[in-house]
């Protein structure tokens, strides 16, 4: 136990005040922001394409079955961010478009 | 190249903690989405040519390109067409996305790892990974099918039972082959694991009520966040981690503060329960008193003040246009006229101000409930159109109702309140509506946007 907590030490400070930081970053939000925040954060956990492209990187360009589906994968992940994005800044256009009249 | 990498995702990583700041600043939201984007596709560009810098042109690099090139496309026009009504699937469907990516993430590593050598708990956080990925994937497709109206809630006893045995599976069966109780191996446990979490991640969803829908959303959501942050672990990944953990815990926030403002407890939303109210409960014949179109009207015209409270049913009858309308047209008239949102307006918190918006109403006549109810006695007149349950007085007056303890928007304070709604239908969470048996309150029964473009031909036709 002791061991492993020296081991991986950084991690597991990074970890928690990671924890802590997402917390406090939206702890004050509006409600009226509420959906597009969420959307957004969503988009962000889009970031699972990166673990994608790693394991496309190690696949043989031979096994066709596991290309296939790590060519899925990254469209998902791809789908999540580009979806999430653009969807989150429509929302937000409306708010801003009518700001300005 | 390595620092390169580095420098990327601690750039990306500051992106996202930046971009979540903005995005929930009303001011700055905009600039906030706009920079987590960067740091997003900074940190995948970064990836790429990290993995594949100084190597031939691979099929592999080319799948890479042609899937991103694809989703963004397909991305863009499904955002592009959504109707701002369909906003909340839409979402949903995006988050399953990311969920189905970490379910595939997990049989490809597993083959990996398989051969290699391994220490248990790498497998059992690449376990927990795909499965919390799976449930957010399967479940999310569901919240999106009833959502979209094409799968309506089921409960019964079975769906009870058999989700608590395939939950008790998920944590036993990685156990038991922690201790050699089982001897599968790791791909056989990762495609055992993944089947069982698709099924369970659609019983978990099946029960909960349509009323729910945002809470599970945004929790399948953090759940996502989760997932890819135990992926990123297994990659030591920083970036990763980061952002999945961002997602996590800003998302189980969220969750908490929905649940707080509907008043339901996070548990009894997971188990699908709705309070039934107890045979206390009083259940006194009401009764209504009706309106007409010239009536409201000639209200209307001579209040000085006017709150309008929207509801979903507004949106689904897609009246806010002519709702703005009216407003614009009140307002030539001298009257003063404030739109009270509910935080639960809509079927996501915000959802309404986004259709509101759309609808070129000014943010600033957008009033939250908190900062109107101690002056509701203030307006002459308190629109209520397609809402009922963020209005009705039982969740303050009645503790066997089953919204008891809800905030609500207290409309019966107004001087009048006329609700246009097409029946005496209750609302969602089924109970009937106290406000309407108030002496102050008239219904004027109708669909919302036929009602409002009736009103606003008989407002004209009275200013002239």
């Amino acid at each position: 136990m002791i061991e492993f907590i020296t081991q991986h030490e950084s991690m597991i400070y990074f970890i928690t005040l990671s924890i802590f930081l997402g917390i406090e970053l939206i702890a004050n939000v509006p409600a009226i922001l509420h959906t597009p925040l969420m959307s957004g954060a969503n988009a962000i956990s889009g970031i699972i394409l990166v673990g994608a492209i790693l394991i496309m990187n190690r696949i043989p360009s031979d096994d066709y079955v596991n290309l296939t589906l790590g060519f899925i994968a990254v469209f998902l992940g791809a789908l999540n961010i580009a979806g999430g994005f653009f969807v989150t800044g429509r929302m937000l256009s409306m708010f801003s478009a009518k700001k300005k009249k | 190249m390595l620092v390169f990498i580095k420098v990327s995702y601690f750039a990306a990583m500051l992106a996202f903690v930046i971009g979540l700041k903005y995005l929930s600043s009303p001011s700055k939201a905009q600039k906030g989405n706009l920079i987590s984007a960067i740091g997003m596709v900074l940190a995948v560009f970064a990836t790429i040519i990290g993995s594949f810098y100084g190597e031939v042109v691979s099929l592999n690099l080319v799948l890479i390109f042609a899937a991103m090139i694809l989703a963004t496309i397909l991305g863009k026009r499904m955002s592009d067409r959504v109707e701002m009504t369909a906003m909340p699937q839409l979402v949903s469907f995006f988050n399953a996305m990311g969920g189905g990516c970490a379910l595939l993430l997990g049989i490809l590593e597993a083959q990996q790892i398989g051969s290699a050598e391994s220490n248990r708990l790498g497998e059992i956080t690449l376990l927990s990974g795909m499965m919390i990925g799976t449930v957010a994937f399967s479940g999310s497709i569901v919240a999106y099918l009833k959502l979209a109206g094409k799968q309506k809630d089921k409960r019964s006893m079975a769906i009870a039972y058999s989700s608590k045995a395939l939950l008790f599976a998920m944590v036993a069966i990685p156990l038991f082959s922690s201790i050699q109780w089982l001897s599968f191996n790791l791909l056989e446990e990762v495609i055992i694991l993944g089947l069982i979490s698709l099924v369970y991640g659609v019983i978990f969803v099946l029960p909960i009520g349509g009323a729910d829908m945002p809470v599970v959303i945004s929790l399948l959501n953090a759940l996502t966040g989760v997932a890819t942050a135990l992926a990123g672990l297994i990659y030591g990944n920083l970036i990763m981690i980061a952002g999945g953990i961002f997602v996590g815990a800003a998302g189980i926030l969220l969750t908490l503060m929905m649940c707080t403002a509907m008043n339901r407890s996070l548990w009894k939303v997971l188990a699908g329960k709705f309070k039934k109210s107890t045979g206390n409960a009083i259940e006194e014949e009401i009764e209504i008193q009706t309106t007409s179109i010239g009536e409201t009207a000639t209200k209307l015209a001579y209040a000085e003040k006017v709150a309008i409270i929207p509801g979903y049913g507004l949106a689904v009858a897609q009246a806010q246009h002519v709702c703005n309308q009216l407003e614009k047209l009140l307002e030539q008239n001298g009257t003063e006229v404030d739109y009270i949102i509910h935080p639960v307006a809509g079927r996501m918190p915000g959802h309404m101000n986004v259709l509101l918006a759309e609808a070129d109403v000014q943010y600033h006549k957008l009033k939250e409930m908190d900062e109107v109810n101690d002056t509701m006695s203030d307006y002459d007149v308190a629109l209520i159109i397609g809402a009922n349950d963020v209005v009705n007085p039982a969740a303050e007056l009645d503790e066997h109702s089953s919204i008891y303890g809800m905030p609500i928007i207290r409309a019966y304070n107004a001087k009048n309140s006329i609700v246009i709604k097409r029946g005496m239908s209750k609302g969602y969470a089924g109970v009937e509506n106290k406000l309407f048996g108030y002496p102050n309150c008239f219904l004027l029964f109708g669909d919302a946007k036929n009602a409002l473009g009736e009103l606003i031909n008989e407002l004209k036709n009275l200013n002239q």
